[in-house]
């Protein structure tokens, strides 16, 4: 990562007044998005948002064909154009050919993309924005932080600072009084104004129309007073018939501020009439910009489904400390990582695409149904794919590759690492130099004496269990958390099935497919399926959710990727017999192959969500349910399914993001007042249990598999 | 229907009243600008854009107000306090008023006041929007305006306040015998 952007991450997290403010707004958004989604049925309208922009996604020359021919027939001007710079000509043309001195604008990412103001003040002209989060930007000479809230980042004390100077008047941070002074201070510009600038967010093509979504009436004013108006839409915002606004105008809203419907929706179609009673001279221009080849990606193609809402920003657990300056100038957070590598190019996404932990949260609340994470992942596997493996990483690949070296490095690990195992505990808590960031607020675990591959085949198993199971352990049961593992054997058997631990089992894979690095992940797939397929078994059982998933979608989806046929069938095979560690439990107890202890009070117990158990597998219920069969009573923490910060290797390369997001959940487990914590996912335990042993607070981490194992009826 | 648009429109901060005959209405009106000052003077006049139901209504009630303007210009719609409209639908689900604004007059009195008067027939209410989508015909209607409260912005940290480019209040009156209006 470059020294730079390390430098603009620790900049934001230090800025306190950013974090606080988006920290507050994530809390609330959560709450209010949810509220007013009550009684909608989410995944329907998504389904029909997907399916009609990507139905525009894949006619867009026909599209806007059609947008032309009916905004023309109606007396506009339509610009189709690729080019941002030939954009710019054209407006400033219209500019000038009309003697256009002074301009208002209406909020419009679009300008942003292609710099639009600068370029109109070098040629002299008075460029105005008029939404009030714009205008506080433009005052403070900045570039918006988020798509929908472009001032979010600033305090109202800034913003009266910034206000102070332009009205030559001390203010006080007094907000519905800063609000006037921008009414009063933005009126008369709107009065003189002689261009209107405005975006779009849709443009129908049936009808020729432009419709613009706001709260303030600004657009309604830009839209009005002057006498020419110029919409820049992009034309991933084309949609092919009237009737499709009604979708999106249900979710933008409510996805992007938590609003039934904004205070304004303007629809134009074609010219109006002046105050003076001539008619508005109406520009439309179609803006490319690199989206066509974005819509013809097989993969990418998904992301012109985007309604421009921000609700990935809203939700996501990074941006809400790191606030969108980070990710650039233009769009920031999920989707902004994957637009600025098709506005920009890829190679600009290189360092942003790096904040993204795939936890998914994203993914749950787009209203256009894009996998953002997914597709971020294809940015990092083309970054690979074009510029190669970092040098470091490589080596770690190698070695990873390698299941003998791996595992040999790893039981190496176990005995260099003494030194800095804390006396009479279990954790690392504080590692030399440049390493030390890693124990930053987190305590790691120290590798087990033994791996549990050397324990599993002391255990002595029942004879004659009638099913047989394949335990997958993954690298931290294994190396870390052996106990875990001898745990799951012991439940397993009192249902009757024994447990097989095959020894050529290695690393799932997850770290180098989540790096990118899916030629490392295939290998370590197909030494897995060979390992795992020559046992004969009914289930291939996981207690690591991260393991479950690789096991479950993504060998046959590195498979896919890299288009290697030969493995995709037994990926196929192999996935039909894995489940996670509670669904199993839970199936079993249900099934009354399994008993546990019942009718006691164990008290107070608080469960945060593994991102993958929930996200991917659906599987959040079934824990809770045999934690509160077994006697706890489950108190749910406030934030329960946003990610721990683990994110399997992203705690390592980006620590000081990791760490923010880990005391955020410490303090939601705590505030619950529960002695212990369960989780499904050893990497949270991981997390979770050295941050709680920095911390100090008597709280235990258990795994689910170490609770249940103790509540079996004998 | 309306018992659904009034909470909705209210919960948004539009302030909502019915009335069976344009009679009425109209005394309302006239008490209304009364109370809120309304004078022959920039900054208290009363903007009326051409609409339906000032045909063939009483102004009487109005002799006793002064500054009501009936011709909306870009000027006086500058200088009033309060601009009045009337709109052609009403969504329930919203709180959300529809109106065929192509007519320049009807966008300067309902942007430029502080408070915006929104007339429309209580007939004119639709449950939805896609029901509303199966009567409009967009190609008709060169602007199209959705109004659902007042102006408002949180974009100075988080916090909601009404009032920004457009007006800071928004009365809605539906009168029932004003009947279809299309």
């Amino acid at each position: 990562m470059q020294q730079e952007f390390k430098q603009s991450i620790d900049k934001a997290l230090h800025n306190a007044n950013l974090t606080g403010a988006l920290g507050k707004f994530s809390e609330a958004y959560r709450v209010n998005r949810a509220r007013v989604y009550e009684g909608i049925d989410f995944e329907e309208l998504r389904g029909r948002i997907a399916s009609l922009k990507g139905y525009a996604a894949s006619h867009l020359v026909e599209l806007s064909d059609q947008f032309q021919k009916n905004a023309e027939a109606k007396g506009a001007r339509v610009f189709r154009c690729n080019d941002p710079a030939k954009v710019r000509e054209y407006i400033l043309k219209v500019a000038q050919d009309n003697n256009v001195r002074s301009i208002v604008k209406s909020k419009s990412m679009a300008t942003e993309e292609i710099h639009l103001n600068p370029f109109l003040e070098k040629a002299g002209i008075e460029v105005n924005e008029t939404d009030l989060g714009e205008w506080i930007i433009q005052l403070a000479g900045q570039t918006p932080s988020h798509m929908v809230m472009p001032a979010i980042h600033l305090t109202k004390e800034e913003v009266a600072d910034l206000f102070s100077k332009e009205v030559d008047e001390r203010l006080t941070s007094d907000i519905p009084r800063l609000v006037k002074v921008a009414r009063e201070k933005l009126r008369p510009k709107f009065i003189k104004a002689d261009m209107g600038i405005s975006g779009g967010n849709m443009a129908v093509a049936e009808t020729g129309s432009v419709v613009l979504v706001t709260n303030e009436g600004n657009a309604r004013l830009v839209t009005s007073l002057p006498r020419i108006h110029i919409a820049l839409v992009g034309i991933e915002k084309l949609v092919a018939s009237f009737v499709d606004i009604a979708p999106i105008l249900k979710a933008l809203p409510r996805s992007a501020t938590a609003q039934l419907l904004t205070s304004y929706v303007s629809i134009i179609t074609g010219q109006t009439p002046n105050t003076d009673g001539s008619m508005k001279e109406l520009h439309i221009i179609l803006m490319d910009n690199h989206r066509t080849e974005m819509a013809s990606d097989p993969l990418f193609k998904e992301a012109m489904q985007c309604i421009r809402c921000a609700s990935c920003l809203n939700v996501c657990p990074i941006f809400r400390l790191v606030g969108g300056h980070v990710f650039g100038k233009v769009y920031t957070g999920g989707i902004g990582t994957i637009l600025t590598a098709w506005h920009d190019n890829l190679k600009s996404s290189e360092d942003i695409q790096g904040l993204c932990i795939q936890c998914g949260a994203c993914l749950e609340v787009c209203p256009g149904k894009i996998d953002i994470p997914g597709l971020i992942m294809e940015i990092r596997r083309r970054l690979v794919k074009e510029q190669g493996v970092p040098l470091l990483q490589k080596s770690i690949y190698s070695v990873v590759n390698n299941r003998r070296l791996f595992h040999g490095m790893l039981r190496a690990a176990s005995i260099a690492g003494k030194p800095f195992v804390s006396k009479g505990s279990k954790f690392i808590r504080h590692l030399p130099m440049f390493l030390a960031d890693l124990t930053d607020g987190r305590s790691l675990p120290a590798i087990a004496d033994k791996p549990l591959r050397d324990t599993i085949g002391k255990i002595s198993q029942p004879p004659g269990l009638k099913e047989r199971a394949v335990f997958y352990a993954g690298c931290l049961i294994d190396f870390a958390y052996p106990e875990m593992g001898e745990a799951l054997v012991k439940i397993l058997n009192k249902a009757g099935i024994e447990v097989v631990f095959p020894e050529g089992q290695t690393c799932c894979g997850a770290p180098a497919r989540y790096s990118g690095a899916y030629e490392v992940a295939a290998q370590n797939a197909v030494d897995n399926i060979k390992a795992i397929l020559a046992e004969k078994a009914d289930y291939v059982i996981s207690a690591c959710p991260t393991c479950t998933v690789a096991l479950d979608h993504e060998f046959l989806a590195t498979f896919q990727s890299l288009g290697q046929s030969t493995w995709m069938q037994p990926a196929r095979d192999l996935a039909a017999k894995v489940i996670d560690f509670s669904t199993l439990v839970k199936r079993l107890v249900d099934e009354g192959r399994l008993t546990l202890k019942e009718g006691e009070d164990l008290g107070k117990i608080t469960y945060p969500d593994s991102c993958h158990l929930k996200r991917t597998l659906h599987a959040d219920q079934p824990p809770r349910e045999l934690l509160r069969r077994v006697g706890y009573e489950v108190t749910e923490m406030f934030e329960c399914d946003i990610c721990c910060g683990m994110g399997g290797s992203y705690s390592l390369k980006l620590p000081e993001v990791s760490a923010p997001i880990l005391q955020r959940k410490l303090k939601n487990i705590k505030d619950t007042g529960a002695p212990v914590v369960a989780m499904d996912c050893p990497g949270c335990v991981m997390q979770i249990r050295g941050g709680m042993d920095q911390d100090g607070a008597p709280i235990q981490v258990r795994h689910t598999v170490e609770l249940i194992a103790s509540r079996l009826k004998e | 229907m309306f018992e659904q648009f009034k909470t909705r429109a209210e919960a948004v901060s539009a302030e909502v009243h019915r009335f069976p005959t344009k009679a009425a209405a109209m005394e309302f009106i006239a008490q209304f600008l009364q109370n809120e000052g309304a004078a022959d003077k920039p900054q208290h006049y009363a903007v009326w854009a051409k609409c339906p139901f000032l045909d063939g209504v009483d102004r009487e009630p109005l002799a006793r107000v002064s500054g009501v303007k009936f011709n909306a210009d870009r000027q006086l719609a500058a200088e009033a306090h309060v601009g009045i409209s009337q709109v052609d639908w009403a969504l329930a689900d919203t709180g959300t008023l529809v109106q065929d604004a192509t007519a320049i007059d009807k966008r300067l009195v309902s942007t430029l006041p502080w408070i915006h008067i929104a007339l429309i027939a209580t007939e004119g209410l639709r449950a939805d929007m896609p029901s509303w989508l199966a009567d409009a015909d967009p190609k008709q209607m060169g602007y199209l305006s959705m109004i659902t409260g007042p102006s408002r912005t949180a974009d100075i940290e988080r916090v909601l306040t009404i009032g920004v480019h457009g007006p800071e209040r928004l009365i809605i009156i539906f009168v029932d015998e004003l009947g279809g209006t299309r």
